[in-house]
């Protein structure tokens, strides 16, 4: 298994240089160093002096991909692109523009994020896949049939009505709960409460649905039928043997978010306050901060990577017939 | 039985933080005379060298001093000495250094110098860099990447120092506008005025790139138009006269750094942690930034060592019957800390504002309707469940303009002659904005009627100060020109009823905007809407900042709108944006449409050197009508400042030049507390009606379990 993780990671560098060169190439077509000069050094007074000063200073005064004035190896490592992307292989995301250094703030709204995005997940797992094996245990029935009309009825309505429905409800009108902001420690508890259950309730409707389709193609295998035939309660049928058998498929998409939780929810992090890393990523691109754009991307794409890996290797721990090589 | 457990845990911790639920500040006491506010866009910058937004002044303006500030109370903005023992009176010499007479013509004047003396005893905030030992030695000037690992924040050092400001302070700070590796966005603009500046800036690029490695001590380089006279005076050379450069002494610019606080972030390991100046500013001011998280919260705190101003005296005799000298000659600051709290979103916002946990509130479009109504005179009033809460509305009318420019330069809408005049004169009138301010803006703007907004030298109110092409008065009132007036201009500048005189071709212009979005759709329907009225075809060309910037630059869009907020209260400020020299395309300038009279350039080089005086209305006069006339620009609107604050918040004037204004709040923290505890009672059915929702739902399933089991079995 070792031999099989190390070729996955070794695999993940050039997808990671393309995706670097991917990302490169896509915020240079949009935005030209004279551009984020110009955004960083605001509308008033901006000479052309102070945009080359501004270049020089955060080392965008080199051309793009090749120095054709340079010599040897130079001609590429003497470049914007090379300079600013090779350290991210070592994880060293260097400052954005606001001079602020990339792998503190990282590191800083890590916490913030997985906050609300671990309750989320582990509490929203166990709901979705609870109401969904339920949905399942009374299915064909009136209650699997309005299950299913709720789900829709969920999964139809707006991710941001469900955030200021909670929070006009729960913290405006009945003062139970802050309507946004964060702390850490115990008090942060009162902030995360809001955002969990309004994430929770607004990803019940697919993530049941989903789970119920799933549920429903093991319940008619032959396993399932044996399994009841030697005289199992439904409970332990669903539970034992149908939630097992589902695994694969449920992993495939949970595990594979798993890092990505570090990346934090934009729309979330926004409306509740929370200073995760979310919100981080949008607002270097409304800023044209390359740097972190550059860096989130990075960070984004290597944990999605590792994400897979994961996947793969929890594949093999639910079903011993899975391998891997 | 768990789960009971749980929900009693959790209540309890909710409920045992405070007397509210809902409280945004676990752990802070609301009777405390602290204010709350918020941010919706975190600072960038907080180094004065380099802070030029109006976010970032929020901060800056009450931790750093410079030498002059604007009266708190008195109109037309008045510069008053902050850490200046007075205003200086800048002193005139010709080229061979003889001294001129203060009435010397400008084309005299080879150089002005400003003598500042400051107040001695005047002590920096408490901070690690003035920190020294028993020896006398700094504790933390000499740090290794070890010692400053565990340090997070700068009240992560244990040992806090002070020292008096010098005339020194100022005179380096002026050297660090030309510091390449902090990019001042007024290097530039002052490289032009104050002497020696520009040579500095390329003396220290060169030495940068001498030793890249090596920190440049501007103590090493002198600058000609900045020096110390003595300890508490200091003096700058500034090129020619420059009547207007004593407003960039009230700004942050020109406020005191001290080399210790350099030296201190210099080290190795600082910048890694986010200890800069750039985000941890060193000052003299009020307050001092005590917490510095721009992802979550910043606080400023008193500053204990401030050199004790007192509340203004003297102000008018509206501001006396406003309760405005109520704390007359009381020591500043009143409060003892700011909270600002990162806010992007205008709902929770708002919704946090009308539960008492911020202090005072903007108004967004979506709330307008519950704060304001309009009285049948027009002017703005608050609505029953604002004044109910002892809510109060504060307008002011802001230094700023927006308008609609012409692009001088293109061949249908540009140039000085009189078909193109006309045309943009008909322009002007069709773009009903007082129709705009109501629709789009609730009132919140006044039709301009030129490029100098209210509260600056040269405005005039009312029917004596309209814009004859575009407005007139009736009845002492001033009102738009009718549209017939603009369908003849259209018709005499060739274009009746909207189609070339010539080719018979229809009208089109082309509006370049970075707009865009549901909100900005309605917008540009309505402009399209208005030439509408003169059958003239209105296109959109939206883009994105960069691409609209580029445009500009190059001289290709014809329409365009764009505004200005003034850096300083003097009409200089508003009419160099149609100085032609300044001409965007040209000479990279702020002149965006371009616009080269002569005469009124002729008028502006004379303008610009002269005091405040009859004299000088008399030239402002002949350049509103010049640009009136050429129409330039639409004058659209100066934008209108509405504001809420509770009952507890003690009056306070707006004052949009100065940006130090937190050391003249005062609040009630009592009142506060006892109507935070009135407001946010929580209410606690819902939970119990979730709860029997749950138990309706969960019944007949377990009882359809229960029997499914039994037949199983």
């Amino acid at each position: 298994m070792f031999a099989y993780i190390l070729r996955r990671l070794l695999y993940a560098i050039p997808i990671l240089i393309g995706v670097n060169l991917l990302t490169f190439a896509l915020f240079f077509v949009v935005n030209t160093p004279d551009d984020m000069a110009r955004l960083q050094l605001g509308v008033k007074h901006v000479t052309p002096e102070a945009i080359e000063r501004w270049k020089a200073e955060h080392g965008y005064d080199k051309p793009l991909l090749v120095n054709a004035e340079a010599e040897g190896a130079a001609q590429f490592t003497d470049t914007i692109f090379f300079k600013h992307s090779a350290a991210m292989f070592a994880f060293e995301f260097g400052k954005g523009d606001d001079g602020r250094d990339i792998a503190n703030e990282i590191q800083t709204r890590m916490g913030p994020s997985l906050a609300i995005a671990l309750p989320v997940f582990v509490i929203g797992l166990m709901v979705n896949i609870t109401f969904a094996l339920l949905m399942v245990f009374f299915r064909a029935t009136y209650l699997d049939l309005w299950g299913v009309v709720l789900c829709v009825v969920l999964m139809s309505i707006s991710g941001l009505f469900y955030i200021i429905a909670g929070q006009y409800f729960i913290a405006k009108l009945w003062n139970l709960l802050p309507i946004s902001g964060f702390a850490g420690g115990i008090d942060g508890l009162r902030f995360i409460l809001l955002p969990v259950l309004v994430s929770v309730v607004a990803g019940l409707g697919s993530g049941a649905r989903w789970y119920r389709t799933i549920f429903l193609e093991e319940i008619g295998k032959d396993y399932v039928r044996t399994a009841r035939a030697k005289g199992l309660s439904e409970v332990r049928v669903l539970f034992r043997h149908v939630l097992k058998n589902g695994m694969i498929p449920i992993l495939t998409g949970a595990v594979v978010v798993l890092p990505l939780l570090f990346m934090g929810s934009l729309i979330t992090e926004s409306f509740f306050g929370i200073p995760g890393l979310g919100s981080y990523t949008i607002d270097a691109i409304q800023a044209q901060d390359f740097a972190v754009v550059r860096a989130m991307v990075f960070l984004g794409s290597f944990l999605y990577i590792v994400g897979l890996i994961l996947t793969d290797i929890s594949y093999s721990w639910v079903d011993p017939r899975v391998r891997l090589q | 039985m768990t789960r009971t457990v749980i929900l009693l845990l959790g209540l309890g911790l909710l409920g045992g933080c405070s007397d509210s639920w809902n409280n945004p500040y676990p752990g802070s006491p609301s009777d405390v005379n602290v204010l709350y506010s918020a941010f919706g866009e975190r600072p960038k910058h907080l180094d004065p060298a380099r802070s030029y937004s109006e976010n970032e002044a929020e901060f800056t303006g009450q931790i750093y001093e410079p030498p002059l500030q604007y009266h708190f109370l008195k109109r037309p903005y008045t510069l008053v000495p902050l850490t200046a023992e007075a205003v200086p009176k800048p002193r005139y010499f010709d080229a061979a250094g003889r001294p001129l007479a203060d009435d010397a013509p400008a084309a005299q004047i080879a150089r002005s110098v400003y003598e500042i003396r400051i107040r001695p005893g005047i002590r920096y905030q408490p901070h690690p860099a003035f920190a020294r030992d028993a020896t006398g030695r700094y504790r933390y000037h000499a740090l290794d990447a070890e010692t400053v690992a565990d340090k997070r924040q700068i009240a992560d050092f244990e040992h806090s120092g002070t020292r008096e400001l010098i005339a020194a302070d100022y005179v380096y700070q002026i050297k660090r506008l030309a510091h390449p590796g902090l990019s001042s966005p007024i290097f530039g603009l002052m490289a032009e005025h104050i002497v020696g500046l520009k040579a500095l800036g390329e003396t220290l690029q060169q030495a940068a790139r001498a030793r890249p490695a090596g920190k440049l001590d501007l103590n090493d380089f002198p600058l000609e138009g900045a020096e110390v006279v003595d300890r508490y005076t200091y003096r700058i050379h500034v090129k020619g006269k420059y009547p207007q450069f004593i407003y960039w002494l009230a700004m942050p610019f020109f406020a005191p750094v001290p080399w210790e606080a350099e030296v201190f972030y210099a080290q190795p390991g600082m910048a890694d942690r986010n200890l800069t100046l750039d985000w941890q500013p060193v000052g003299t001011g009020p307050y001092y930034l005590a917490e510095n998280d721009p992802n979550r919260r910043m606080v400023l705190r008193k500053n204990p060592y401030f050199h004790g101003e007192t509340y203004p005296s003297d102000g008018s005799d509206e501001d006396r019957a406003a309760g405005l000298l109520a704390d007359a000659g009381k020591r500043l600051p009143f409060l003892d800390a700011v909270v600002f709290s990162l806010e992007k979103e205008t709902i929770p916002y708002w919704s946090k504002f009308l539960q008492g946990y911020y202090d005072s509130s903007g108004i967004s479009s979506d709330s307008f309707d519950q704060a304001v109504q309009f009285s049948g005179g027009g002017d703005p009033q608050l609505t029953d469940s604002m004044r109910d809460k002892g809510i109060q509305l504060v307008t002011t009318a802001l230094p700023s303009l927006w308008y609609v420019g012409f692009n001088m330069l293109d061949p249908v809408v540009g140039g000085l002659g009189e078909d193109r005049r006309k045309l943009r004169q008909a322009l002007s009138i069709a773009f009903d904005y007082d129709e705009f301010i109501s629709i789009f803006l609730n009132g919140r703007g006044i039709p301009a009627q030129g490029p100098i907004p209210p509260g600056l030298f040269g405005y005039v109110e009312g029917v004596a100060g309209l814009n004859p092409y575009v407005y007139e008065a009736r009845d002492g009132r001033v009102v738009r020109q009718p549209i017939e007036t603009a369908r003849r201009l259209l018709a005499e500048a060739g274009y009746p009823n909207g189609r070339s005189a010539r080719t018979g071709k229809p009208l089109v212009l082309y509006f370049d905007t970075m707009a865009s979005g549901p909100d900005a759709k309605s917008r540009l329907d309505w402009m399209k809407k208005q030439l509408d009225k003169l059958n003239v075809q209105l296109v959109v060309r939206g883009t994105d900042y960069n691409r609209f910037q580029d445009k500009m630059r190059k001289g290709n869009a014809q329409l365009f709108e764009w505004g200005w907020n003034a850096d300083y209260p003097d009409p200089e400020n508003f009419f160099f944006l149609l100085y032609g020299p300044h001409k965007k395309v040209a000479s990279g300038g702020e002149n965006a449409a371009n616009y080269d009279n002569p005469e009124f350039n002729r008028l502006f080089e004379r303008m610009k050197d002269m005091d405040n005086g009859p004299a000088r209305q008399q030239v402002i006069d002949a350049m509103l009508e010049i640009v009136r006339r050429d129409a330039p620009w639409i004058f659209a609107y100066y934008p209108k400042s509405f504001g809420l604050r509770h009952g507890w918040v003690m009056a306070a004037k707006p004052n949009p030049m100065a940006k130090n204004t937190l050391k003249y709040r005062r609040i009630d923290p009592r009142l506060r507390e006892s109507r935070r505890a009135e407001w946010n009672h929580p209410v606690l059915w819902p939970i119990g009606l979730l709860a029997l929702a749950l138990v309706a739902l969960i019944a007949p399933a377990a009882i359809a379990w229960r029997r499914h089991e039994r037949k199983t079995a």
